[in-house]
């Protein structure tokens, strides 16, 4: 098994939701607390799994606004699990999920500078490094009913631009939409291969903003006849 | 990235240490200007072995959580820092078994085989302390061999300074230590040239298109969506000015390597004596502290182009 998200760029609104259900969910899960550092002070921040920033692709009138959700990518070939010197990252072989053990963490940072998608956040209070769990502790709990054993963010996303799913299985839901919507990983070239797979914007039509009129004869007599009649 | 000056002091100091064990070693074996004294040895190996321990020691007060440190000695197949704690705490019992067969007069074959292995230890520690730093495909500024290169030599650079100073304390004849430390500091100041020639142009690095896959037009960040900054712009987001980075590889240059060469003429010739070999031996030191401090700053991780960054 292969499990990891699909992201579809093209549904995503930006609202940020799957990012405070993460922080629901986790605070209390098994790598939890995701502490926070002046949460109604004058600088708030704290440890996030999941981050969602804005963007925007071309220029106008082409311009388009792509908001991107990131958390842990799940790769293949994952650098920050072969550089912990203390084996506390490491990545299951049954299903893919790379995890902290927060018992052997040392809090040395080396993970968070091997991560080129800055999955990985230090908890200052802890002192040791967290990061996305897939919600192992919620995809497999035989006491949730079946359709909700999937991460938090999937489950709370208004949009349904989340997908959760087996990449190894060729026709689960995942590979599928992968397939027929062209998905793509993040930063190919450096050879992590994530497991996380992103959909694209679609090409929308550019909508016409020319408010000049085109000319012409038919259009010369229009503007006559609109100068001649008072309304 | 941010310097951590911790970090900075430990590179410093254990390269310093490491290359002046080696060359300690060299020097005892080919008797250099008349050879050390088993005391002025033994004296020079401690004060080697300390400059290692207080780096290492400096190394663990950046960690979050150092009661796991010891953990760091699990991961020796695939972790390069893991790698480095190995091959520093096996010099150790290697190095003092070298000094033991000094200090009691051991047969010659049990003083050199061990001093050997030490020597072939401390540049095999060092080189892994570079290859901490050159294995990540993250920071294309560290992804090049030249970066083990650079720690080897400035270790040494800054070892032979530290010998020559010794020799000049002890009133032994100064040429060979003033040849090897014109030789090692002049390559260090080579390979650091190359270096900063290097890194100046980009090369094929991933992009902010690459990063977001958006290929098709131009990309620009509007919002980084967080209020504050996180821990990936306190790690990652520390940015030096290209004015303040050219100066600083000036004083690099001025500080660390001539300087230091400028010393070892007033040496030679006899002025100032042990004055020009102390002010030689600070400015190496400070000067690679500099050029740590630099490597560190000039350093731009990929994760910046999700915050904005066009090419890292």
């Amino acid at each position: 098994m292969r499990l990891g998200l699909v992201i579809d760029l093209d549904v995503c609104v930006g609202c940020h939701a799957c990012a405070i259900a993460c922080k629901e969910w986790n605070a209390s899960g098994t790598i939890g607390p995701l502490s926070d550092y002046q949460p109604y002070g004058a600088e708030p921040s704290g440890v996030w799994f999941n981050r969602i920033r804005h963007y925007e692709m071309d220029e106008y009138p082409n311009n388009k606004t792509v908001n991107f959700p990131m958390s842990c990518m799940h790769c293949e070939d994952a650098d920050c699990v072969t550089v912990c010197p203390t084996g506390a990252s490491y990545k299951r072989a049954e299903d893919g999920i790379v995890l902290i053990d927060q018992d052997k963490c040392m809090g040395c940072n080396y993970c968070s500078w091997a991560c080129p998608y800055g999955a990985r956040e230090l908890d200052r209070s802890s002192g040791t490094m967290k990061k996305c769990t897939l919600c192992v502790d919620r995809i497999y709990d035989q006491e949730l009913p079946v359709e909700e054993r999937q991460p938090s963010c999937v489950l709370t996303c208004p949009a349904h631009a989340r997908m959760f799913g087996d990449f190894d299985d060729p026709d689960s839901a995942v590979s599928r939409t992968v397939r027929e919507r062209g998905g793509f990983p993040l930063m190919p070239e450096l050879n992590y291969n994530p497991t996380n797979t992103y959909l694209p914007p679609r090409r929308k039509p550019v909508i016409p903003v020319e408010t000049q009129p085109k000319g012409g004869l038919k259009e010369s007599i229009k503007q006559f006849a609109n100068k001649l009649v008072r309304r | 990235m941010h310097p951590a000056f911790s970090v900075i002091f430990f590179t410093v100091a254990s390269g310093a240490g490491f290359g002046l064990f080696s060359l300690l070693f060299i020097a005892d074996t080919f008797k250099l200007g008349g050879g050390f004294t088993p005391t002025q040895l033994i004296i020079g190996g401690i004060v080697a072995l300390g400059l290692i321990m207080f780096g290492l020691l400096s190394s663990t007060f950046h960690l979050a959580n150092p009661k796991n440190a010891w953990r760091a000695f699990s991961r020796f197949r695939t972790s390069w820092l893991s790698r480095e704690g190995v091959f520093a705490v096996v010099f150790m019992p290697l190095a003092l078994v070298y000094l033991a067969s000094i200090w009691f007069d051991a047969p010659q074959w049990l003083r050199e085989t061990f001093g050997f292995m030490a020597a072939v230890l401390a540049w095999i520690t060092v080189f892994s302390t570079g290859m901490i730093y050159a294995c990540l495909k993250t920071i294309r500024q560290w992804n090049t061999p030249l970066v083990p290169a650079n720690y080897l030599a400035l270790g040494y650079a800054s070892g032979s300074l530290l010998l020559l100073l010794g020799a000049v304390i002890v009133g032994l004849d100064t040429t060979p230590y003033i040849a090897m430390a014109a030789l090692i500091v002049s390559i260090a100041a080579v390979l650091k040239a190359i270096y900063y020639f290097w890194i100046r142009s980009p090369g094929l690095t991933p992009t902010i298109n690459t990063a977001t896959g958006l290929t098709r037009a131009k990309v620009k960040l509007l919002d980084t969506g967080h209020t504050h900054g996180t821990f990936l712009t306190q790690e990652f987001g520390f940015q030096i000015a290209r004015q303040k980075a050219g100066l600083l590889k000036v004083v690099v240059f001025v500080l660390g390597f001539a300087l230091p060469g400028l010393m070892l003429v007033w040496v030679f010739n006899q002025q100032g004596g042990q004055a020009a070999a102390i002010v030689a031996a600070l400015a190496g030191i400070t000067g690679a502290a500099v050029e740590r401090w630099l490597f560190f700053a000039e350093a731009r991780h990929v994760v910046n182009l999700y915050h904005g960054a066009q090419r890292c």
